[in-house]
């Protein structure tokens, strides 16, 4: 036993006199773990449930995600509901790994100083939004979050969001020709219930069209934040959900 | 390079950032490069005012290069007090702003942007500089060489502040990738990059061109953070960018395994930034301090392969109960609770150099603080392998007990061990005999343990009862509390903990005093640690 311990310490040794052996040897060590947990969820087939119902974001409500992602709001709302009998009660159904698979980036989020936002979407009217955003503690008084008001003063530039759409095609989202040539335009026929939103509903099923921040004349920030928490949780159907079917 | 080429060279740079500034295809990216060319142009004005003119003919007399180059450990040291401050006061405004919701300030200094600034302020400026500049302490002493590659060292730490400054500055602006840990832009991630190569270079190159056969146990876990770090760094920000000249880019993976991807990368942040890291520290700095060699060889061999193998399993206890597959859970979880063992093989290595010199510990209180971080070490290394038990998880995960064990872990373990070895530097390197006050480390040890104990125990009490209002039923089968019902029941616990965490920064204002002192050459009269007994009376003037 004690010989066998000294001959590992002498072939240490070796390692402890090559720098070349310590970079390869320690690199290797730290890449296995990475390769056998996340390689899998590439091309294990059950990783992502099959349901229906999801589509990529509307114009609207991918310009309204980045905002949730600019402002930071994952650093206190989570997007991820536990199969736990109160966070289901308290906030619906599960979430399913299907209802994030056009997120990039994911925003599960990891701490809850505020509430869920996973199924936010057609909770509360555009109206308790807007003021909500405006200054929390006006709905809700014992609220500790940030006041966003400055949201609606910011117009919003029409002219890149195609190639927003581009950018999430390279990666996987599946936008087609046609959304990525009218991207400008569902932009602001979601804000704008005047305009024939025909074309939104079309290519983006239960799309919300609304005037969310209550002005008609400007497409601001703020309709498009609205827009993208009123979808949050609605695509999937689980009328036609079978969880059984989809143990992981 | 001679001064005046890089003088030319960053004022060209700033002439780019110039460029991009006027062409950005958005605002963010324009004022973003704005601030780039300021910083640029401020640096190659004050470059210039360096460059050394000779008259024709005559030599200018080359730098001594003979002697290990200490000159960017001390930049190192002063910038990681620096950083320290900037991070832990940001740290000490975000727990007011959840106390006090009024000190947001939109929309710069909202608690969604001051956040992040926050978390990598502390891990990145405060505890990269720190890890900068120890390794290059201890890289050249235990190798007996001077740092490979010249001027090498010198632009990997002005790169690396250049890298924060432009994530900061990203920060407050609203340029974010959204991913914990991870938030700054793919151009300054790419400039990250750069920089992480040349810092591996001078660190390989020293090891390569050292004149000691034996590479030292600190180096091992220094290099294996460097490669580490650089890998976790690469993997997880691949994205894909809306426009060359933009600052928006999109993450390559999508959901579920962006979710894994993510947190293998922010787990083995703390996993490798935050403790293999540190503990290169540990292992050069305990000893000296003590004046003891390392307890055991062999524990040292064992509880580094097992720590670096480890360690990459354990990313998806952030995921307990989400959509990420059960298997990989469950793996991530035994991964995890396997983990305690080479943690705790660090730490017991390190308390038990302290064999046969414990009464050091009555007289010497950089050696107190040295040893306290490992206590914490050990405390949040055990609670770390607890939390990720999924029962526990499943109370502990989205409430405030994660930021309690984060901040044991960073305040604790990272904090202390760093301002022990910067206590332990600064007399060497600015030639001072000892420290100014010994009695003021003793001050900070006594603020910053009180501080953490503070903090983290209200951490638990607010965590834990968060958890379980939320899960809390009545006799009716009724959920009891509302979300803001438990928000409001935060209040009187964040109170508190900016109280604790004030009680840090104080300690490490009362540091940077007695380190300012030092370095101007001061030193203070006092009776020695330890023998206030036998002190003062026979010193009374005769009557």
């Amino acid at each position: 036993m004690a010989n066998r311990t000294h001959k590992i310490l002498d072939w240490h040794g070796n390692i402890e006199r090559n720098v070349t052996l310590l970079l390869v040897l320690s690199l290797l060590v730290v890449t296995i773990g990475g390769i056998i947990e996340i390689a899998p969820l590439f091309w294990l087939e059950n990783t992502i449930e099959k349901v229906k119902g999801m589509r990529p974001y509307s114009p609207l409500e991918l310009v309204g995600r980045n905002i949730y992602v600019r402002e930071g709001c994952y650093t206190c709302h989570s997007q991820m509901i536990r199969p736990f009998r109160d966070e289901v009660e308290r906030y619906g159904h599960y979430s399913l790994a299907a209802e994030s698979m056009y997120d990039h980036p994911f925003q599960w989020g990891s701490k809850r100083t505020g509430p869920d936002l996973a199924r936010v979407g057609g909770r509360y009217s555009n109206d308790w939004h807007v003021q909500h955003l405006r200054n929390p503690r006006d709905v809700v008084p014992e609220s500790i979050m940030p006041p966003y008001a400055f949201l609606a003063n910011n117009d919003l530039d029409t002219k890149t969001i195609s190639a927003h759409l581009v950018a999430n095609r390279r990666v996987g989202v599946p936008y087609t020709d046609d959304m990525i040539a009218a991207a400008a335009q569902d932009m602001q026929a979601q804000a704008n219930p005047d305009l024939d939103g025909a074309g939104v509903t079309n290519r983006y099923p239960k799309a919300v069209i609304a005037n969310f921040d209550g002005d008609a004349t400007h497409l601001s920030e703020m309709d498009a934040l609205v827009a993208y928490l009123q979808m949050l949780g609605t695509l999937v159907d689980y009328s036609a959900y079978e969880p059984e079917k989809n143990e992981r | 390079m001679s001064g005046m080429t890089t003088a030319i060279t960053v004022a060209v740079a700033a002439f780019l950032a110039l460029l991009g500034a006027a062409t950005g295809q958005d605002e963010l990216f324009r004022a973003h490069f704005w601030v780039l060319f300021t910083v640029l142009t401020l640096a190659s004005i004050v470059l210039l005012r360096r460059v050394k003119f000779a008259a024709a003919g005559q030599a200018i007399v080359p730098e001594d290069r003979s002697s290990y180059m200490d000159g960017v450990v001390r930049y190192g040291v002063i910038a990681t007090l620096f950083w320290g401050t900037a991070g832990m006061l940001v740290g000490v405004i975000v727990a007011s702003q959840l106390a006090w919701p009024d000190l947001n300030i939109q929309p710069w200094l909202n608690f969604g942007r001051l956040r992040p600034l926050h978390t990598s302020a502390v891990v990145f400026a405060f505890g990269g500089n720190a890890l900068l500049a120890t390794s290059f302490y201890v890289v050249q002493r235990t190798t007996r060489a001077r740092l490979w590659g010249g001027d090498l060292a010198w632009f990997v730490f002005w790169g690396y502040q250049l890298f924060i400054v432009m994530a900061a500055t990203g920060y407050l602006l609203g340029i974010t990738e959204g991913r914990e840990y991870a938030e700054p832009e793919w151009y300054v991630d790419i400039w990250l990059t750069v920089v992480w190569v040349a810092y591996l270079i001078v660190f390989l190159g020293t090891l390569v061109k050292r004149k000691e056969p034996h590479i030292y146990v600190a180096n091992w876990f220094y290099l294996s953070f460097i490669v580490t770090v650089a890998m976790l760094h690469l993997v997880n920000n691949l994205s894909m960018p809306v426009s060359l000249l933009g600052s928006k880019s999109y993450s390559a993976f999508a959901g579920v395994q962006d979710a894994l991807t993510q947190w293998w990368y922010g787990h083995n942040a703390v996993g490798f930034f935050l403790t293999a890291g540190f503990l290169g520290m540990m292992y050069y700095f305990i000893p000296k301090q003590a004046n003891r060699p390392i307890y055991s060889y062999r524990l040292s061999i064992i509880h580094f392969w097992a720590l670096i193998f480890m360690y990459i399993w354990a990313g998806p206890h952030h995921l307990h109960y989400t959509a990420l597959p059960d298997w990989a859970q469950t793996l991530g979880m035994v991964f995890s609770i396997m983990l305690w063992m080479p943690s705790w093989g660090g730490m017991i290595n390190g308390l038990m150099t302290l064999s046969g010199a414990w009464d050091k510990l009555r007289t010497d209180p950089i050696l107190r603080m040295l040893v306290m971080s490992l206590a914490f070490y050990g405390m949040s290394t055990f609670e770390g392998p607890l939390m990720s038990i999924k029962a526990v998880n499943s109370l502990s995960h989205y409430t405030d007990w994660t930021i309690g064990h984060v901040h044991s872990g960073a305040l604790g373990w990272v904090g202390m061990i760093s301002f022990g070895a910067i206590y332990f530097l600064v007399p060497k390197l600015w030639g001072r005999t000892r420290l100014y006050s010994l009695r003021l480390v003793n001050w900070h040890f006594w603020l910053a343990t009180l501080g953490i104990v503070v903090y983290a125990a209200v951490m638990w009490v607010s965590g834990i009862m968060q958890g379980l209002m939320w899960r809390e039923y009545d006799d009716q089968g009724f959920l009891v509390y509302s979300f803001v019902e438990s928000t409001a029941a935060m209040h009187p616990y964040y109170v508190m903990r900016v109280f604790g965490g004030l009680l840090y920064l104080v300690g490490l204002l009362v540091m940077i005093f007695n380190i300012w002192k030092t370095i101007r050459g001061d030193l203070r009269e006092e009776v020695p640690m330890g023998y206030e007994h036998i002190a003062t009376p026979e010193l009374k003037p005769a009557e």
